[in-house]
């Protein structure tokens, strides 16, 4: 099985005929996704690709979507949530980055009294190869295996992905939290995913400096955690009090360092990697 | 977005909170007071501006220009100081704290307060301090304030004040979209009234379109970082000497660590971001071209970005920019050999895999 998504999934865009929204949505079906629906206020009628345009969710709802893509403008990120949240989708995938965090908090809050699962914002989304795609994640660098990857950034779950592929091993499911500094799913909860999840039998955690996230993972996987972690920590070499990138990649008053997290990481046990190169090594020595 | 304490407490005026009478200076010539003594305080955006001699009592108007104009001309931990806020001296009884800031655990602001105020929190101990997590759905209520008040042991009167202080600030955190709204000391007077002594706030610089009246303040940037935030690049500052392009934050994080791993020290961060665009990879070039550096090194993994389309950067910018320092190139990912036949064609080599690349630099820069 993956975890999060699966063949059953049906994924709405809003934001669909957008450039992020429709490349995507394209994206998805070439992977194997199932794109029923998408929206975009006064385009109603309309298609992109065969996926058939709404001007409403409520409307979508007929073509029985249960998870939605959001990649409208930040602003509206957090009146699309709620759309969405009124319409009872069950797992809501962010794309947008730049969301006021203020606005995710109260996305979030909602999410979790509803029962709701919410991924991002400010991530690359949630693929299982092959039986479904939510996100942006590049089609290219996948094989099916037996690795579940949990990641905040982008472009460098990408390429540890791509490394856990070029030597000789697969992912079971992959998760891209987002990087910002409020997202819905963190660390542990990717973890108690994976811990139910038959296909994973190892997990590649990727992190960075900012927040407490990794140390709480770390707490998570030293004592509630059944199979064996690999880590890489990136951002060893990030001064204090600067936003590196990501708004949530900052060390500030002193928490949040990269060492912190290392430390916490191997006192639970968990092999951290120096270079991400490290990773594919690190997880055949778990998987013997 | 850090605010400044004169912009700050304009914002506690506007949401009535209390504030001494003061008046926010920025040449010499508005150095002008009538009740002394008053207090001169530099306005920069670092903590530690006290014992850095930036704030100061001046008892007649001959002493206020003296030491106004000595606080103009003071930089703050490299900060330059760029106005003043004058201030009544107030007749301070006690010192609290109190503030609201995100707590990325828990997902949700949380209220900091105590009766030991004046100092860092973090230096408070731990049983001197009532913490109070504000549901983001349900938001603020009076209750929130009462139990606070109760937990700190306040006097009906001063617990009163508190109440509506901090009521207010939570408006303003909601209203502004802060980050951050602390007020370090929170001041009982001698005659019992609760004002703000100092006021920090930091908004989230992405909620600034909601806020337009608020101008970002441009000193928390280097002269490179202004130039790469006004060419619309993500770019950090970071002192060494290697300049890096690469994609994503988390790429471009783990670059700067391997560099420093290797021994050597970047000079920036610089996230070319998800942009599949000839000119934004030339741009890139021009702005590191402002810095002083001994070589670049560019780490690309193509998932969505074309290494085509940035191998054809690298080469427009090797003709228009005149980089004069050795370029180390890794490409991988879509149209990885198409981009490294182009970046052969015009003299550059490069590699597929990112150690190699740095290895690569290492050698060259040496």
């Amino acid at each position: 099985m993956s975890i999060l998504v699966n063949e059953d999934t049906r994924i709405m865009v809003q934001g669909i005929t957008g450039h992020q929204g429709s490349f995507n949505a394209i994206q998805m079906q070439k992977f194997g996704s199932k794109v029923v629906a998408g929206t975009s206020p006064g385009k109603g009628g309309s298609e992109v690709n065969g996926i058939k345009v709404f001007n409403t969710v409520k409307e979508a709802m007929k073509e029985d979507p249960n998870a939605t893509f959001i990649s409208v403008a930040a602003p509206y990120v957090l009146d699309a949530a709620k759309e969405a949240m009124y319409s009872g989708i069950d797992l809501i995938y962010i794309l947008t980055e730049k969301v006021p965090y203020q606005d995710t908090m109260k996305i979030v809050s909602l999410a979790s009294k509803l029962g709701k699962k919410v991924v991002g914002p400010n991530g690359p989304g949630v693929t299982s190869p092959f039986t479904c795609k939510l996100g942006i994640m590049p089609n290219q660098i996948f094989k099916k295996g037996n690795v579940g990857v949990i990641s905040r950034s982008g472009t460098l779950t990408y390429e540890i992905v791509n490394l856990i592929t070029t030597n000789g091993l697969g992912e079971s499911t992959v998760v891209g939290l987002g990087g910002d500094p409020v997202t819905g799913m963190n660390y542990i909860d990717a973890l108690e995913e994976f811990k139910k999840d038959d296909q994973t039998d190892a997990v590649a955690m990727v992190g960075e400096i900012g927040g407490t996230a990794e140390e709480e993972a770390a707490e998570y996987i030293k004592d509630r955690f059944n199979k064996p972690v690999v880590s890489y920590i990136t951002g060893r070499s990030a001064p204090p009090g600067k936003r590196m990138g990501h708004a949530g990649a900052i060390i500030s008053r002193g928490k949040g360092t990269a060492e912190s997290k290392v430390k916490a990481l191997e006192d639970a046990g968990v092999s951290v990697a120096s270079y991400p190169y490290e990773i594919p090594s690190l997880l055949k020595e778990v998987l013997k | 977005m850090n605010l400044y304490e004169y912009q700050a407490k304009e914002l506690f005026k506007k949401f009535g909170i209390s504030i001494p009478v003061g008046k926010h200076v920025a040449t010499e010539a508005d150095l002008q007071w009538n009740k002394f003594p008053v207090v001169v305080k530099a306005q920069v955006l670092t903590g530690g501006r006290g014992k850095a001699g930036g704030i100061k009592f001046a008892n007649d108007i001959g002493d206020l220009q003296a030491k106004g104009k000595e606080i103009l001309a003071m930089s703050i931990k490299g900060l330059k100081v760029r106005s003043l806020l004058l201030e009544e001296k107030l007749e301070i009884a006690k010192e609290y704290y109190l503030s609201i800031t995100l707590d990325r655990s828990t997902k949700r602001p949380v209220i900091i307060a105590s009766t030991s105020g004046g100092m860092e929190i973090e230096d408070v101990e731990d049983s001197k301090i009532v913490k109070y997590w504000i549901d983001p759905t349900l938001g603020y209520s009076s209750f929130i304030g009462r139990e606070v008040s109760f937990k700190l042991g306040l006097s009906t009167e001063e617990s009163k004040q508190f109440q509506d202080v901090l009521g207010k600030i939570f408006a303003l955190y909601e209203g502004y979209d802060c980050e951050l709204v602390e007020i370090n000391p929170l001041v009982v007077l001698k005659d019992g009234k609760i004002l703000a002594g100092d006021a920090k706030v930091v908004v989230d610089s992405d909620s600034l379109f909601r806020h337009k009246e608020l101008f970002e303040n441009p000193a928390e940037r280097t002269e490179l970082e202004e130039l790469a935030f006004k060419r619309g690049y993500a770019l950090v500052e970071l002192g060494g000497d290697i300049g890096v392009i690469a994609n994503g934050a988390g790429l471009t994080m783990a670059t700067l660590d391997g560099l420093t791993l290797k021994g050597l020290k970047p000079k920036n961060f610089l996230d070319l971001g998800g942009s599949d665009d000839v000119e934004k990879v030339v741009g890139a070039f021009q702005i590191l071209k402002e810095a002083k550096i001994r070589g670049i090194l560019i780490n690309i993994f193509g998932g969505v970005t074309h290494c085509d389309t940035v191998a054809n950067g690298i080469a427009e910018a090797k003709k228009r920019v005149g980089i004069n320092v050795p370029i180390v190139v890794r490409l991988s990912g879509v149209n990885e050999d198409l981009g490294r036949q182009i970046l052969k064609e015009n003299g550059i080599e490069s590699y597929s895999d990112m150690m190699d690349a740095i290895n690569e630099t290492v050698k060259v820069v040496k």
